[in-house]
């Protein structure tokens, strides 16, 4: 064998060998987009799964308690409800009535156990309306003279 | 006013671009100086134009003319001053014109201090880099103008996105990335004249080699500093997440750093022309890809500017890069055949090989992971998305045999390594790579991955540093100098090869920083009730005050915490929620306490209305600081590196009055 193509060897065995990395990896860690009515239609087959679910989150569905970070709420389509489990505080973005895709694990019994939660922001700008609460407002009992700050 | 005047200084230099383009390659075919004189003064032009159309921009922000449609999107009455100036890349259409200003800067100075080494490329060089001048003008010309203007102007504005004014590094981040994208144009344009010459030889390789330190070194700093910005603004407590767009920065990194190591067997052994040429096409084309994942909308991440037009008009300039550069290389493959040949499979030349191989592997693997999504639905109609446990059971192998390479490769000999010099030179590394290995077992490091970084790191570290101490020691019995002098004498003597070695000694920094950040990294999160504490790891964290003001753009809500260690107080952090009128939402601000040893992240993470109670998220990240210090040490090396050479530069001087015949341009 030249040394030639003993190298040409090592380059296709070291070229295979990234290939099956990467086929393995894909296999493994890919995860099904589904909406709740596409995972409510897959069942049992469903049980114990990695998906990542969209949807809207459920107007009065949104439960969170601060002592255990216990947060629970449904995600809609508008057809099928799926309920979400997550133990963390709800992040920034997310509230009732808007779009939310989760990450986690579809357990029996149409509960969903979500490890990370995104909320869908907003690029649109949105004046401040007339009667919706200014932060200012919601917070005042918070504020204080500024000496005191520091 | 400024929208006129800044529409018509856009569509000058979009007028300017294309004509010196095309006098330029008239000039070199007719060989006609004029015209290839006419060529270097659009460079000269666009250069000035662009700068005035920046500054007419940052007279918008900071004189805050509501009229100009840019500066009543993104600045505000209530912005601050630094986050008006920099608005300017905050947002489509102002990091275009960013984009561009870089580009005629680097345009200008390669022409400028190329201009007399490489006489037959200048005028090819030049018209690729007008034309590229002239794609992105084209861009802020029409589709996507900064200048355009909005009538009737309102009262005030909308001001930058909240997450681009809550921190400095804002400042420098973009610029230094756009400057690591738009620095590959140059090289990309000298490896283009040479095809179009056909004057492969042996001169285009050094400036190429050069420019391409040039905007690696860039590229480096602006990757890290995205982590870093990442990390300290976006509160999650990570700094990289496999978001399509840090991994459209990572791409012509990869095959950057590939081009930087195979250039080199060119340089020794006269090998790999094809294959360098092709990388360095490659590298440029990612840069423009990277920046159409950015502003094209069509995967989501939170670095991605909103969904334009522009999108379609990236992928047929892509295509045309890669049809007319593969074409030209097809022409001239003739004149590309490899002079030299592999003596050895135990030699440098392999293990340059082997690295090209795996960059490229971890190129195709993040390029893959990124796209997968598109793919899966445009080949099986399903949405399938591979997240993080995809980059990492992919890429931390290949990163950890890269590492291998990289400890082996400055020290393996070209041609043929004999047994003798391999047990010289790594005997020493590979017994502290053991005991390091030892070490880290002892100190708790589980799992092979994690044992395998730090060994290998600690392998690599050792053989850079060996490297360094021979020398010196080498230098000291001939010269007799002191440490410091042999050390910079050394370093004076071979910066390419002493600057690369400092290079790897960052990414060594940066691999520990990574592995330790992650292995060892703790998180909790609870709700504390006004004097209560909560544990985590070394520290004890008392949730003491929550406090609220009004700033002139912002609503701020913070929380005070006392951080106790062993019962003795080290610091008080005040990690905050921003309300900006312009948001439906709050945005984090996380206080990040940093020291060598390790990173204590506190992020407020919710509060009761009435203050009485607040739920908080802790994290501990041991060694981050050495990510982004090993992120400086790589930077050092490339500047090392491509620091000009007085020796070099004097012997130039006199090959350039030999070379110089009159009537030859």
């Amino acid at each position: 064998m030249t040394k030639r193509s003993k190298l040409l060897l090592g380059v296709v065995v070291v070229a295979a060998a990234l290939g099956y990395l990467i086929y393995g990896g894909i296999r493994e860690a890919a995860v099904y987009y589904v909406t709740p009515t596409e995972l409510k239609g897959k069942g049992a087959s469903a049980a114990d799964q990695s998906f990542r679910l969209g949807g809207m989150v459920v107007p009065g569905s949104l439960h969170w308690d601060p002592g255990t970070l216990q947060l629970t709420f449904r995600l809609t389509d508008g057809k099928e409800q799926v309920a979400v489990k997550h133990t963390g505080s709800p992040p920034d973005l997310f509230k009732e009535g808007t779009g939310a895709i989760v990450e986690g694990k579809y357990m029996s019994g149409n509960l969903f156990i979500a490890s990370t939660i995104l909320a869908k922001h907003s690029e649109e700008y949105r004046p401040p309306q007339a009667g919706q609460a200014q932060a200012k407002d919601l917070y005042r009992t918070l504020m204080k003279p500024a000496e005191e700050r520091r | 006013m400024i929208s006129t005047l800044g529409r018509f200084t856009l569509a000058l230099a979009l007028g300017i671009a294309i004509y010196g383009a095309i006098v330029s390659i008239l000039g070199a075919r007719r060989r006609k100086p004029a015209l290839i004189e006419s060529g270097r003064g659009a460079i000269f032009a666009v250069f000035g134009l662009a700068t005035f159309a920046v500054l007419l921009m940052e007279a918008a922000l900071v004189g805050r003319d509501f009229s100009i449609q840019y500066v009543a999107r993104n600045g505000s009455l209530g912005t601050p001053l630094l986050y008006t100036v920099i608005a300017m890349w905050g947002a489509l259409e102002g990091s275009i014109l960013l984009w561009i200003w870089i580009l005629a800067l680097m345009s200008l100075l390669a022409v400028v201090i190329e201009g007399k080494r490489n006489r037959e490329a200048i005028p090819y060089a030049t018209a690729v880099l007008l034309t590229i001048s002239a794609f992105f003008l084209f861009l802020a010309a029409f589709p996507a103008n900064p200048f355009a203007a909005i009538f009737p102007p309102p009262a005030d504005g909308r001001g930058p996105n909240p997450l681009l004014q809550n921190h400095p590094l804002m400042a420098i981040h973009p610029p230094c990335l756009y400057a690591g994208y738009v620095g590959w144009s140059v090289p990309y344009a000298f490896a283009m004249a040479a095809l179009m010459t056909g004057r492969l030889g042996e001169e285009w390789i050094r400036t190429v080699r050069r420019w391409s330190i040039v905007a690696w070194g860039f590229l480096t700093v602006g990757v890290i500093l995205g982590g870093w910005w990442s990390y300290e603004v976006l509160g999650w407590g990570g700094y990289w997440a496999w978001d399509p767009v840090e991994n459209a920065s990572l791409l012509p990194w990869l095959t950057g750093t590939a081009f930087l190591h195979s250039i080199m067997i060119q340089e020794r052994r006269k090998m790999l022309k094809v294959w360098n040429l092709a990388l360095i096409i490659t590298t440029f084309a990612l840069t423009i890809f990277g920046t159409f994942l950015t502003r094209s909308g069509i995967l989501s991440s939170v670095h991605a500017f909103s969904e334009s037009t522009i999108g379609p008009l990236f992928l047929a300039f892509i295509g045309v890069i890669l049809l007319v550069s593969f074409g030209l290389l097809a022409y001239r493959s003739d004149g590309l055949k490899a002079e030299g040949d592999l003596d050895s499979l135990v030699s440098r030349e392999t293990a340059f090989l082997m690295n090209n191989l795996l960059l490229l592997g971890f190129a195709f693997a993040v390029l893959l992971g990124t796209l997968f999504p598109l793919i899966s639905e445009a080949v099986r109609g399903v949405k399938v998305s591979v997240g993080e446990p995809f980059f990492n059971k992919v890429n931390v192998p290949i990163g950890l045999v890269l590492i291998f390479l990289m400890a082996i490769g400055p020290l393996i000999a070209w041609r043929r390594a004999s047994l003798e010099s391999l047990r010289r030179n790594f005997s020493l590394p590979l017994l502290l790579a053991f005991l390091g290995t030892g070490v880290s077992s002892i100190l708790g490091v589980r799992g092979l991955y994690p044992l395998l970084a730090f060994s290998l790191a600690m392998f690599a570290a050792a053989t850079v540093i060996q490297e360094f101490a021979r020398g010196v020691r080498a230098r000291r019995q001939i010269s007799g100098e002191g440490y410091l002098t042999a050390l910079s004498n050394l370093t004076r003597r071979s910066r390419r090869r002493y600057g690369g070695l400092i290079v790897h000694l960052g990414v060594v920094l940066v691999v520990i920083g990574i592995t330790a950040s992650t292995v060892f990294r703790l998180e909790k999160e609870v709700s504390l009730k006004r004097g209560e504490s909560m544990h985590l790891g070394r520290y004890q964290v008392r949730f003491d005050d929550l406090t609220a003001w009004q700033e002139a753009h912002r609503f701020v809500v913070q929380g005070t915490f006392t951080v106790l260690n062993s019962n003795r107080q080290v610091a008080e952090m005040r990690p905050s929620k921003r309300f900006y009128p312009s948001e439906q939402q709050p945005i984090g601000t996380v206080d990040v306490r940093s020291t060598p040893r390790e990173d204590l992240y506190l992020i407020l993470s919710s509060f009761t209305q009435d203050g009485a109670s607040a739920t908080l998220k802790v994290l501990i990240r041991p060694l981050v600081m050495w990510i982004w210090i090993g992120g400086a040490v790589m930077a050092l090396g490339a500047l090392v590196a491509i620091w000009p050479d007085r020796r070099v530069l004097a012997a130039e001087r006199v090959k350039e009055r030999v070379a110089w015949q009159p009537g030859r341009s």
